[in-house]
């Protein structure tokens, strides 16, 4: 059976002294009876390569379900560690003290990111030695069933480059039925979900898994269970993990083409850009724009999302993000509200400065699972200044909001860019990173929030604009939407609109806050001259993609 | 296949502490007995169909609470999850079933002729008499856990066995998605129509999922017999109708479910059910006989008695209001129904309301005469 002191043997026995320096070993084990197990220990060299390789924490990690599992059985190592450095003839040169196993989080990342391939590199190159040496020994041992044996750099690339080998070693789905006889009735539905959905899609998605176990109908539950909305038409289904929008791209990709206008993650590519100095024009007349906003939301790469995470990881989640935050100073330094162990005091606070938000109620939410163990790891954090907001664990990860009154758009802006590159930077200290790739940008639960994920947006009084016959057309030919002072669902109140950015995705955060200060400021144009008796023009309707 | 649970395995990876859930501030029966140690030995575990402990638990996990009543907190995904997950679902019946034990054995007995009066309530009083229970058919996973495919064939299977029926029994199946507007607002009226379920505790068991696909109602030409298909269990039976005469609605639903169940069990699909648990149904509280047998009784005076609440415990009954659980009474009506599922047969259930509701009844009469009830109050059945 796979032991230690048989590992430890192994290593013994091979022809380490190809390895220069301290490594992280990863051996990929296939028995015969079909079972992957990954196991992984941190290797010292010992200064006589003939002695005993001193393995640091060997562990047999469980069930293979893709590289978030090895990602998260190693995050265990977080201390650095200290090791021996031997030079070529095993004489030891010196001590060193390594890092904590940064590099093991190229793993979670796609074949996409430029930043991940460079260290993967330097990986592969002390770990490609030790792989035909090590399969060459373990062949032999033909009673346990041994296929092969990837050390730590083949390992790497062997799965980036062949995605779809660990994107489908999802578990089987159960299915007693054939796809036609499951697939759900949706002939009075009306969301983007029922619209692609065709029974031949079904019936080629419906056995597959994410490697975390999430199936195509898990994906279209909210959607088959709520048929239509009376003011919108909903997407009606969400992803439960990054993987969801790969695996079942056949049925996201035609989702996302419909709710982003034509955007087609096949073949476009989405840029982002948080730099808020390109900003131009963000002061808006307070005599008309009561409050700014900006609200965005940010995924933590190798966590499930909110309709599939588990207990564990939700509150991992919430670590990760609150011990992030913890670190924000100046302007942005504040505090942590738990939901569970809120005060009273904290609550009604909370509540008075329209900070707190509660279970979900929409069926549109409640459907896909977001509110499970509620409310178990969700929590509030803002800054001293009230002036930036995180949700935590609520229908994504995290929100990230800035707002304050009146009409500095841009300080906003500045502050929500600063504030979110400041999270990124505090949370890659510790080896994590948000989900992104550069076709869908921003990964995020609801594929109506890829991309940017931004809604920008004022609360503004129009009481003339708004009464007349050509505000719709007006917002839309700017590419704006309106919003009662609620929120999503919700009634204007008086003359008073929400008034924000309609796309998502295909163009950058700094090109969507220029698309509507330049609108609100159109708006607020239009107003003053209704005040002085004088005509308005609808403008010409903004082109949508660069 | 209920949502958000991802495959089992996966959460594996995670340690005990990580994904034990909160329950510091539950109070259902399911929080008061899983402990650290016993979701530790259940959470490897999963039923054929791929049920698993967390899926038991949601609904007591995302509800901890009731105002009124102490709930269950658990529900079962299939005919085996009571045997797999034994080690929680033993102390929650014998907790919420008056110390009911693993050894214990469950009696059944549908036989009407068992049942001693019952046809004489005074109508005054007694407004409408009912009795319902439910049926879970053999070889199909339960209302929580089922796929669309799974659920239409109990439709099918049902619809089948019902239209079978002929005598008193002959009647229609209405699918509630193919439901035309004056069918609706005739089941309405007839207060027959039973709708989504809105109850938090139903919904985070994943009941609703697929809303209305494959649920119906089917009734007599009568409107005495009614059967729901896939709302909380697979088949919901009732008999009912106006006035006090129990003993007539009990028989038809003896009749009733004797000949629904021969046809099933041509098809080799018979119901649920074990000497242990009786009938197993989706909800443990359902359990034995999964019968509650009750009237609509006008008790304005006895309700607002002091030991009013004392009275139904002895009896062995329970009181709800007239919109059936987690509603509260209107004008002093209270549907009175049995307490007990399991342990006693369907026949001693019945037997308990008919004999409790015609004391009460006598007691409210009492009562309106200005005379004390005390030495009526019954010892401790």
């Amino acid at each position: 059976m796979l032991n230690k002191s048989y590992l430890k043997e192994v290593f013994q026995s091979s022809m380490l002294k190809d390895v220069m320096q301290p490594n992280i070993m990863f051996v990929q084990c296939h028995l015969l009876s079909g079972e992957v197990f990954i196991l992984y220990c941190v290797t010292i060299i010992s200064k006589n390569y003939s002695n005993i390789i001193e393995t640091l924490n060997f562990k047999r990690a469980t069930h293979y379900n893709g590289p978030y599992t090895v990602l998260q059985s190693v995050r265990q190592f977080q201390q650095p560690i200290q090791a021996q450095k031997a030079g070529l003839d095993g004489k030891q040169v010196g001590k060193e003290t390594l890092p904590p196993p940064f590099t093991v989080s190229i793993l979670s990342d796609g074949p996409r990111s430029q930043r991940s391939l460079s260290s993967l590199r330097s990986l592969s190159d002390c770990g490609n030695n030790m792989a035909s040496s090590f399969s060459r020994i373990l062949s032999s041992k033909r009673n346990v069933g041994i296929l092969s044996l990837v050390g730590a750099g083949s390992l790497t690339v062997g799965l980036l480059l062949n995605r779809e080998q660990h994107v489908s070693a999802g578990a089987p789905v159960r299915r007693v039925y054939p796809a036609s006889a499951e697939y759900p009735d949706l002939r009075k539905h009306n969301n983007c979900m029922a619209s692609h959905l065709t029974p031949a899609v079904y019936a080629k998605l419906c056995d597959k898994a994410t490697p975390n176990g999430y199936t195509l109908d898990q994906a279209i539950q909210t959607g088959v269970d709520n048929p239509g909305h009376p003011f919108i038409k909903t997407v009606g289904m969400v992803a439960g993990d990054e993987e969801s929008y790969e695996v079942f791209a056949d049925i996201f990709d035609p989702v996302i083409v419909e709710r982003h206008n034509g955007y087609d993650p096949r073949t476009m590519k989405h840029p982002t850009d948080l730099d808020a100095s390109k900003i131009r024009s963000g002061q808006f007349d307070e005599k008309y724009v009561l409050s700014s906003r900006v609200r965005t939301g940010r995924s933590i790469r190798g966590l499930s999302l909110p309709p599939a995470c588990t207990r564990a990881e939700r509150r991992e989640v919430e670590r990760v993000v609150v011990n992030a935050l913890g670190g924000l100073q100046g302007d942005l330094s504040g505090k942590y509200y738990s939901l569970t162990d809120m005060s009273e005091k904290d609550q009604q606070q909370l509540i008075d400065d329209h900070f707190l938000f509660d279970k979900p109620v929409s069926p549109l939410l409640t459907c896909a699972g977001m509110a499970r163990d509620w409310p178990d790891a969700r929590g509030i954090w803002h800054n001293n200044e009230k002036t930036f907001l995180v949700w935590i664990n609520e229908e994504d990860h995290t929100r990230v909001i800035s707002m304050e009154k009146g009409g500095n758009m841009k300080r906003v802006f500045e502050r929500f860019c600063r504030g979110l590159q400041e999270v990124e930077r505090l949370i890659q200290e510790k080896g994590w990173e948000f989900m992104w790739n550069e076709n869908l940008g921003y990964i995020l639960t609801c594929p109506s929030n890829l991309g940017t994920g931004l809604r920008a947006g004022v609360h503004i009084n129009l009481p003339r604009l708004s009464k007349d016959a050509r505000f719709a057309k007006i917002l839309d030919n700017l590419r704006l939407q309106k919003r009662g002072t609620g929120g999503v669902d919700t009634a204007a109140v008086g003359s008073t609109f929400d008034i924000s950015n309609l796309d998502r995705l295909g163009q950058s955060e700094v090109h969507l806050v220029q698309t509507l200060i330049d609108g609100v400021n159109f708006l607020i144009e239009c107003e003053k001259r209704l005040e002085k008796g004088q005509d308005i023009k609808i403008p010409a309707p903004i082109s949508q993609f660069k | 296949m209920p949502f958000g649970n991802t495959h089992n395995n996966f959460k594996l990876n995670f340690k005990v502490e990580e994904e034990y859930p909160d329950l510091t501030k539950h109070n259902n029966h399911m929080a008061k007995v899983l402990t650290k140690e016993m979701y530790a030995k259940l959470r490897d575990k999963q039923t054929p169909t791929g049920f698993t402990v967390d899926d038991v638990i949601q609904t007591g996990v995302d509800n901890p609470g009731h105002p009124f009543i102490m709930t269950v907190g658990c529900v079962a995904g299939d005919e085996e999850s009571y045997e797999v997950f034994k080690d929680l679902f033993d102390p929650i019946i014998s907790d919420r079933h008056g110390g009911y034990k693993p050894t214990d054995k469950h009696k059944t007995d549908l036989n009407f002729e068992n049942l001693k009066g019952g046809d004489d309530l005074d109508p005054n009083y007694v407004l409408s008499s009912r009795v319902r229970t439910g049926r879970s058919i053999k070889g199909y996973a339960l209302p929580p856990h089922n796929s669309r495919g799974e659920r239409r064939a109990v439709e099918k299977l049902s619809v089948e066995a019902l239209n079978s029926l002929d005598g008193e029994f002959k009647g229609k199946y209405y699918p509630l998605k193919a439901m035309t507007d004056a069918e609706q607002e005739q089941l309405i009226a007839d207060h027959f129509l039973f709708d989504k379920p809105v109850s938090p505790l139903l919904l985070a068991a994943g009941m609703a999922r697929d809303w209305p696909d494959a649920r119906g109602i089917w009734h007599n030409e009568n409107k005495t017999f009614l059967v729901w298909v896939n709302e909380e269990d697979h088949l919901r039976v009732i008999s009912m109708q106006k006035g006090g005469n129990m003993k007539e609605v009990f028989k038809r639903f003896c009749v009733g479910l004797n000949k629904i169940e021969e046809v099933f069990k041509k098809h080799n699909h018979g119901f649920m059910w074990n000497e242990h648990l009786g009938y197993v149904l989706t909800c443990p509280s359902n359990l034995g006989t999964g019968l509650r047998g009750g009237v609509h009784v006008k008790l304005p005076k006895l309700s607002t008695h002091a030991k009013f609440e004392e009275i139904l415990t002895r009896l062995r009954l329970q009181k709800r209001g007239t919109g059936g659980v987690d509603t509260a009474s209107v004008g002093g009506v209270f549907d009175i129904s049995n307490a007990d599922r399991i342990g006693s047969s369907e026949v001693d259930q019945v037997q308990c309301v008919v004999d409790g509701v015609k004391l009460m009844v006598e007691m409210e009469k009492k009562l309106e005469k200005g005379e004390a009830i005390d030495s009526m109050i019954p010892a401790q059945k």
